[in-house]
């Protein structure tokens, strides 16, 4: 360490006014306040003294991320297994998934990276460290089977129309991860929904052995990659009584697979269990907002009891509990509604923020056959109203006071 | 035949410096609506500009005799007049591509572009000024549709004036289309980057942030 911070503090004059370097500042200031503790303090008086920074935030999240996205390499790596109809040990599933997901990971982070490195020289400011929970967001949220060349399509879609041109981190209007995952979701919908890819048959990066039968991988009798969510929509099932979700080999599907996570579905979302780890990391160093993150699944609740009520199908009839294990709800909820740039900011706002999210995602989910999740969907719709929310709150505060003052005059 | 400078300011403004779409953002809705595919965009410029021409002309001839309050009525009545031969020449000579435009063709008739037009420019100058603003505005909304269809069928569905370009092998080895290129969002992030790389081109059209 001390020997890198050194080699640092050697070739700083090149990068300084003068230096030969001097445009690469930005790339040199970015890598040294990412291994070290940024050495720059306020110019003007401040009130507060604390080390939370935007880098320290960014990093906890990816903390909180990691029993998401290390769970969710073990399951893919399960779900092909079972898929293949092959018993193997805990370290091969999570090697394959490991294997599996890790390109991925790296492909967003260099696409994502290299544009933000490049938008910070051509404007000659400070690379931000927003893009170092995005880049690990996107595989998360996408299914194993999306081909690498979209991840970098949807990427760098994202990071420019969604990021850059509001004027880089901290200016978006929407979440940058979930514009990625729309972009995909409405140009390649084959890969993006339904049972073909949510469970990778095929293998990654040479492991998996998969029996090829005319180029496409042989699975077991009765293999199904459909996600919960999507058997849920295409069931012509009466009742929810008589309606059951199964596994890949057409296994039923307890309460507590769907806790844990031993589903079909995106990287990060299948388990409840460490989403919920997650929460409260976050919810304990105060990055994330406990009160969207409830808000969410109040409205949830909220929606599911009222269409409970009044349910003609099976899909009308699925209790709340399994609406909020199963698909993205938790994991939006937790990573993506309570985003601190595109969310509500006022504490009251994000009460009705979070609310409608859940509101709208469960209303999608029910009403909506095309589309068996609506996490991402109502997110983004509220996105868009988070300053609207704000404003109002803001507003119906400045009137309350008002009338207050007014009052005492009076008196 | 040589044109003045005067002219020429006419003719060819609206292709870049006074474009309809990129500067005076009139005409979205059809740039957005017609253009998923190459040809029937193609079909809409030529529409558009005909009308533009032709329209301008006869409303400039009329404009002495115009009484001002009823001047837009007597417009409709010109544009409505030129569209709908243009709709049944369309349809007589090129059915297809006009049931792709649909109901557009016929929108030409409430286009911005055209009364904006009519209002500004034929209304105060003579027939053959006009008729070259009508010209260069067409072309000017055209080419941009050209530009849109081009990229959007290209992308969205792999093929130019319905032939496919994009060789089959890319398919095969997991190329896919791009669905979001037929829809409508995508034609105006299109526009939005078209007047992003204009506005860069041109600095003097860009506005000053405070």
């Amino acid at each position: 360490m001390k020997a890198l911070r050194n080699y640092f503090d050697k070739i700083r004059p090149n990068f300084e006014e003068g230096g030969k370097y001097h445009w690469l500042h930005s790339v040199y200031e970015g890598f040294e306040s990412f291994l070290f503790v940024p050495n720059t303090t306020s110019k003007s008086g401040v009130h507060i003294h604390d080390s939370r920074d935007t880098k320290r935030t960014m990093s906890i999240v990816v903390v909180a991320l990691m029993p998401a996205l290390l769970f969710g390499m073990y399951n893919v790596g399960l779900q092909h297994y079972m898929a293949i109809g092959m018993e193997v040990g805990f370290w091969t599933r999570f090697f394959y998934g490991l294997l599996a997901v890790l390109p991925q990971i790296v492909i967003s982070y260099v696409v994502g990276l290299g544009i933000e490195f490049t938008v910070a020289q051509m404007k000659g400011e400070e690379i931000a460290e927003g893009f170092l929970v995005t880049g690990i967001l996107i595989p998360m949220i996408l299914p194993i089977d999306t081909p690498l060349w979209m991840v970098a399509v949807a990427t760098a879609f994202a990071v420019i129309f969604a990021k850059e041109v509001f004027g880089g981190t901290g200016y978006n209007i929407f979440n940058v991860a979930l514009i990625a995952r729309a972009f995909l979701f409405f140009s390649y919908p084959s890969k993006m929904s339904g049972d073909k890819v949510f469970v990778r048959t095929g293998s990654a990066l040479g492991m998996g052995h998969p029996e090829m039968v005319d180029g496409v991988a042989k699975t077991v009798d009765g293999f199904s990659g459909a996600t919960p969510l999507t058997q849920l929509a295409t069931t012509d099932a009466p009742h929810f009584a008589s309606f059951s979700f199964t596994g890949v080999t057409g296994q039923p599907l307890s309460l507590s697979d769907m806790f844990w996570g031993f589903i079909p579905g995106s990287v990060g979302e299948v388990s409840t269990f460490a989403i919920l780890l997650g929460a409260i990391l976050l919810i304990s160093t105060g990055v994330g907002s406990w009160k969207t993150m409830l808000s969410v699944f109040l409205g949830g609740l909220f929606t599911i009891t009222l269409v409970n009520l009044f349910a003609v199908n099976a899909t009308m009839e699925m209790p709340a509990y399994y609406h909020f294990l199963l698909g993205g709800f938790a994991f939006g909820a937790v990573f993506m509604a309570t985003d601190p740039v595109t969310s509500a900011r006022t504490e009251k706002g994000k009460w009705i923020y979070g609310f409608l999210i859940g509101l709208i995602a469960v209303t999608i989910r029910i009403f909506n056959p095309g589309y068996p999740e609506g996490m991402m969907l109502a997110i983004l719709l509220m996105n868009a109203f988070a300053p609207l929310i704000d404003f109002y709150v803001i507003d119906a505060n400045v009137k309350q006071r008002l009338k207050r003052v007014g009052n005492n005059k009076r008196k | 035949m040589a044109l003045s400078s005067k002219t020429k300011a006419v003719l060819l403004g609206p292709l870049n410096k006074n474009n309809p779409i990129l500067v005076q953002v009139l005409g979205i809705c059809s740039s957005l609506a017609v253009t998923s595919k190459l040809e029937p965009a193609i079909v809409m410029a030529i529409a558009v500009t005909i009308v533009t021409a032709f329209g301008n002309v006869i409303i400039s001839l009329l404009r002495k005799t115009i009484p001002n309050r009823i001047r837009i009525i007597v417009q409709l009545v010109v544009v409505a007049s030129l569209v709908t031969i243009v709709s049944e020449i369309l349809k007589a000579y090129a059915y297809d591509v006009n049931k792709q435009l649909s109901v557009f063709v016929g929108l030409i008739v409430t286009n911005c572009i055209l009364m904006g037009r009519l209002e500004a420019f034929a209304l105060g100058n003579g027939p053959w000024a006009s008729f070259l603003d009508g010209i260069g505005n067409g072309l000017g909304y055209g080419w941009i549709l050209v530009v849109l269809g081009f990229f959007r069928e290209l992308l969205g569905s792999g093929t130019l004036m319905g032939y496919k370009v994009i060789p089959q092998s890319f398919y095969d080895a997991g190329y896919l289309n791009n669905g979001l290129m037929i829809l409508p969002p995508m034609a105006l992030l299109l526009i939005a980057c078209l007047i992003w790389i204009h506005r860069a081109k041109n600095k003097d059209l860009q506005e000053t942030t405070n």
